[in-house]
């Protein structure tokens, strides 16, 4: 059980979508939620049987695929990508509830697509043979790009392409690099390749090495996205269905960058941190002052998730222990807080038909539950303390602090900005006077089937606020190590960060 | 070694042969009124034959016959099944395509079989005269085939387009082979190998060599010899398009092969920086140019020339895995072609009513499968992981990578996202526009044998991208038998496995 359940984890979905395509049309919402919350449940399988106390990859299996060139059907999990599994398999019952009404035509491909989404996701989390990684990578653009591009808003089709595209081409030069690495050292393998990098770094690879971890960062900064490689975003974000602006950003290059390029490349990723500290601070600052400018309530959150993202980037470059452990907290935590306020859009959007703040105001008094649930989740996204965004954030921040002072001060304007946007918005669009929109029009407040995705995820917010200790026990039995050696040794040593005052260890 | 009878080395061809002019023989003896689909399901039996015939010559002893004009090996025996399962497709796909419209269908049979029989002879033959004749044979029923819409003017003019400029490039060939003839005194491979190593005239040599690169790179559709190619692939019938653009690929790029790296081996240092030229040039100007066209015939004829020079990237390898590399993708881009091509032929019928990309606007709406089995050929053009297109991309450039060619690499992945483009701008056109309801096109339902026909596609699609380890065996196998592994002029790896 334990060498296969990651297989079955992954392909479960393939399956649902196969069930799908013969189903009649009327089960299909019924059978996708039930399966998803199915495959959920299996995922919980690895929390509950995962030893803290064991380093490297647990639930592996390594069964050669290809014989010339040497693959390797090669899975596993370590406390840096478990959670992660966890979150595709929670998020996705949560994608088919807020699809239910909304999606009323081509359910089929939207429910099967749906599922071959969560198969590519589940694919990159596990995957240890870089050539497996990456096919799981090129294949996750597909259903993604035509569940936009089918189900997205006026523009989708034009946003579709241009996420392709975007995520297309630096996954080329991501495939370059990873062929170099393979003619080089024989082997796709992610553990093999890591022992042999050391080794690799001689003489004249040394440009050859520095190049292929420029490609690397290049494709996973695209998929993040890490300003100024940021342009899809918002237009993908807005154009794209609930169900996937919840899962369109972030943890997949965030994931990869750490697996990957800090991985793969510590030398490489330390020289090059200032520079991504410095980016990711500018990305807090510039996306979190766009996000105070929106009309639209999806490109408030585009740029709000823009922001959000950066302070993962930053916890990631700032190599400390403190930074690194908070920055895959906030990635669970911002992937649960977006995705709720994704939904609560979408619920929104259901009702009034548009994401325009100018046409919404005094919501709170005709949808006084919707309104609760808006306001504790975006208090989440703020940051605010006993709520999931605040342990992330403060680990990110007080981390960062250690080795850049000056730019981590910075970034903290994002937390007041981000409160600004957040409040601003929540005040124009629940509080004041009804607006023609609201007052003339009689919405249901929020019925039983989003309250069943809702409040689980609004409950789940302050669990993660309050008892992050259990999450953080796995990340930090394993993330702290992904820092590079090269960093100054002292700093991890140093600091009295977050996690250890808890007593976490 | 035992004796081989001669035949037996050529037994697929025979067998052909022997069909097509059944085929022949039989078509003025059935009433005109009736069906040719029986002469249709004679050809198919041929077919199924020959490539049985080729699956069993596996087992014969490497060797030569016909005075060492013809070997078989595991590299003849690959590209027969190749061109045997291409052919089995064809027919297959083409069953009913002519039904109602034309009266020459059992040529059209007859001509497909003897094309096949020259492309497979050119694919056996170490004799250089003994290619030009496979390479005749081939092209003169072609020429024909591609004009088969008689009263179509732009089937004509493919005809006599691909006509002209193809009998002009055999005659490059063939003056390639004059100039061979006069530097080494032989048309033998063998001969030729032994005589450019101990070769006093270089100039000569690289005369010939070119002459010949030009003869095949016209063949092939590679740049800058690919004019020809979007004319002849929007005039010809698709499903004829399909079988043009894979079939007579797959047995001219044998012939370089078997040109390049065996009888110039040891001048290599000429034609790899020609091949590397006509590799980027290929992919450049195939993508480029189909990112503008919106005929979908004319795009799929560019993105031909593309993968025309997908495959020469792992020509410039020059190791026993360039050699295997390019044998699995031109398998690999035959499966998605050809389904492509025979989707169109669908689609389009005999009249092609859907040649422009906004014909095919929401057609997932009312061809469900056939959008489907559409989707996964695009999708393997692009290079979609778990398709067959992903991996022999895949397996390309990381034999092209291991050469050190790692520029190519480059500008080859970039050119596979640009290409990614206008494969997606289809794909999005058919799945994501609303569906014009006013040209409304009445298809025939689809019959049982296109049914099959697209089945094996999808299946060869799946196959290669995701078990393609019995494929690629046959094809290292094929680089071994053939390559000359220790010859001190091959670039052998240090390799994690073991390569034979």
């Amino acid at each position: 059980m334990n060498a296969s359940i990651l297989t079955l984890i992954t392909f479960l979905p393939v399956a649902g979508a196969g069930i799908v395509t013969l189903l009649p049309k009327r089960l299909l919402p019924a059978f996708t939620l039930l399966f998803t919350l199915f495959i959920f449940l299996l995922t919980l399988h690895l929390p509950a049987h995962f030893d803290t106390a064991r380093h490297g990859f647990q639930f592996a299996c390594n069964l050669p695929w290809i014989t010339t060139p040497a693959i390797h059907y090669h899975v596993g999990i370590d406390g840096l990508s478990l959670w992660l599994v966890v979150l595709v398999g929670f998020l996705a019952p949560l994608g088919v509830l807020i699809s239910w009404r909304v999606i009323d035509h081509h359910q089929r491909e939207f429910y099967s697509l749906f599922l071959l989404q969560q198969t590519a996701m589940f694919g990159i989390f596990v995957s240890l043979d870089l050539m497996l990684y990456y096919a799981f990578w090129e294949l996750s653009l597909i259903p993604i790009t035509l569940l936009i591009g089918i189900f997205g808003r006026k523009n989708g089709r034009a946003a579709a392409i241009k996420f392709f595209l975007y995520a297309f081409i630096p996954s080329a030069l991501l495939l370059v690099a990873i062929l170099w690495l393979y003619a080089k050292t024989g082997t796709f393998d992610f553990v093999l390749l890591q022992s042999q990098m050391h080794a690799l770094a001689t003489g004249t690879n040394a440009t050859g090495l520095w190049l292929a971890s420029l490609a690397f960062l290049l494709a996973f900064a695209v998929k993040v996205p890490i300003f100024p490689l940021h342009a899809w975003l918002a237009d993908g974000i807005s154009e794209a269905p609930t169900a996937i602006a919840m899962i369109l950003a972030g943890k997949l290059g965030l994931y990869s960058l750490l697996r990957f390029h800090v991985g793969l490349f510590p030398d490489q990723a330390a020289h090059i941190a200032p520079l991504m500290v410095a980016l990711s601070v500018i990305g807090i600052l510039y996306g979190s002052l766009l996000a105070l400018v929106q009309t639209d309530l999806k490109r408030l959150a585009a740029y709000a998730t823009l922001g959000a993202l950066s302070f993962c980037v930053l916890g990631i470059y700032a190599f400390t222990a403190a930074s690194m452990d908070g920055a895959v907290y906030q990635i669970l935590s911002e992937s649960v807080s977006a995705g709720a306020f994704f939904m609560l859009l979408g619920i929104l959007y259901e009702r009034y038909a548009t994401y325009d703040m100018a046409q919404l105001g005094g919501i709170a008094k005709k949808l006084p539950g919707l309104a609760t649930l808006f306001v504790i989740t975006a208090l989440s996204l703020i940051g605010l303390p006993i709520l999931n965004g605040f342990v992330g954030e403060f680990m990110i921040l007080s981390g960062s602090f250690q080795t850049h002072p000056r730019l981590a001060s910075t970034a903290t304007l994002g937390v007041i900005l981000s409160a600004a946007y957040m409040l601003w918005m929540l005040q124009r669009v629940f509080y004041g006077a009804p607006s023609k929109l609201i007052a003339d029009g009689m919405q249901a407040d929020i019925n039983g089937r989003e309250r069943f995705a809702l409040w689980p995820t609004v409950a789940l917010m302050l669990v993660m606020g309050i008892a992050s200790v259990y999450w953080m026990r796995a990340i930090d039995a394993t993330v702290p190590a992904f820092a590079p050696r090269c960093a100054p040794a002292s700093i991890t040593t140093r600091i009295s960060n977050y996690a250890r005052m808890t007593n976490l260890r | 070694m035992t004796a081989v009878f001669p035949a037996l080395r050529i037994l697929p061809e025979i067998l052909l042969t022997l069909t097509g002019v059944l085929v022949m023989v039989t078509e003025p003896l059935l009433s005109a009124k009736i069906s040719r689909k029986p002469l249709g399901v004679l050809a198919l039996l041929g077919t199924l034959a020959a490539i049985a015939a080729s699956a069993w010559q596996l087992h014969l002893p490497a060797g030569t016959a016909f005075f060492n004009t013809v070997q078989t090996d595991a590299f003849s025996v690959f590209f027969h099944l190749l061109i045997g399962g291409i052919l089995l497709v064809t027919l297959l796909v083409s069953l009913n395509y002519f039904e109602g419209h034309s009266t020459y269908i059992g040529e059209f049979y007859a001509l497909l079989l003897f094309s096949a029989v020259g492309m497979m002879l050119m694919t056996s033959a170490i004799e250089l005269l003994m290619v030009f004749l496979g390479l005749e044979i081939s092209s003169i029923s072609t020429y024909i085939l591609a004009g088969y819409r008689k009263r179509s003017a732009i089937s004509a003019e493919a005809s006599i387009k691909y006509f002209l400029l193809g009998s002009f490039a055999t005659a490059f060939f063939l003056y390639g082979v004059a100039l061979c003839f006069g530097a080494t005194g032989s048309t033998n491979i063998y001969s030729i190998a032994a005589g450019v190593a101990s070769s006093s005239s270089p100039l000569l040599l690289v005369l010939a060599l070119g002459m010949m690169l030009i003869g095949l790179g016209f063949k092939v559709s590679a740049a800058p010899f690919h004019v020809w190619t979007p004319d002849v692939y929007e005039g010809a019938p698709a499903p004829i398009v399909g079988f043009m653009s894979t079939a007579p690929k797959a047995a001219a790029f044998a012939v370089l092969l078997r040109i390049t790296y065996t009888g110039f081996g040891t001048m290599s240092h000429i034609w790899i920086p020609l091949l590397w030229i006509m590799a980027v040039a290929s992919m450049t100007i195939g993508n480029l140019g189909a990112l503008t066209q919106r005929n979908v015939k004319r795009m799929l004829a560019y993105s031909s020339i593309a993968h025309a020079g997908y495959l020469l990237v792992a020509f410039t390898a020059f190791s026993a895995d360039g050699l295997a590399a390019a044998c699995f993708y031109t398998a690999a881009y035959a499966a998605m072609n050809v389904g492509a091509f025979a989707i169109i032929s669908y689609l389009s019928g005999y009249d092609e009513r859907r040649v422009h990309l906004q014909d095919y606007a929401g057609l997932a709406k009312r061809h469900p499968l056939a959008s489907a089995a559409m989707a996964i050929f695009l999708l393997s053009l692009i290079g979609i992981p778990f398709t067959a297109g992903f991996f022999g991309k895949f397996y390309v450039f990381t034999v092209a990578m291991h050469s050190g060619r790692w520029i190519l690499v480059a500008i080859g992945l970039l050119n596979s996202g640009l290409a990614a483009f206008y494969y997606l701008r289809f794909l999005s056109q058919i799945y994501m526009q609303p569906y014009d309801a006013t040209q409304d096109i009445s298809e025939a339902p689809a019959q049982p044998a296109f049914v099959l026909g697209i089945a094996i596609l999808v299946a060869a699609v799946f196959v290669l991208g995701i078990i393609p380890n019995r494929v690629l065996h046959l094809a290292r196998a094929s680089a071994a038998t053939y390559f000359p592994g220790t010859g001190s002029n091959v670039a052998v790896h240090a390799r994690p496995t073991p390569l034979r």
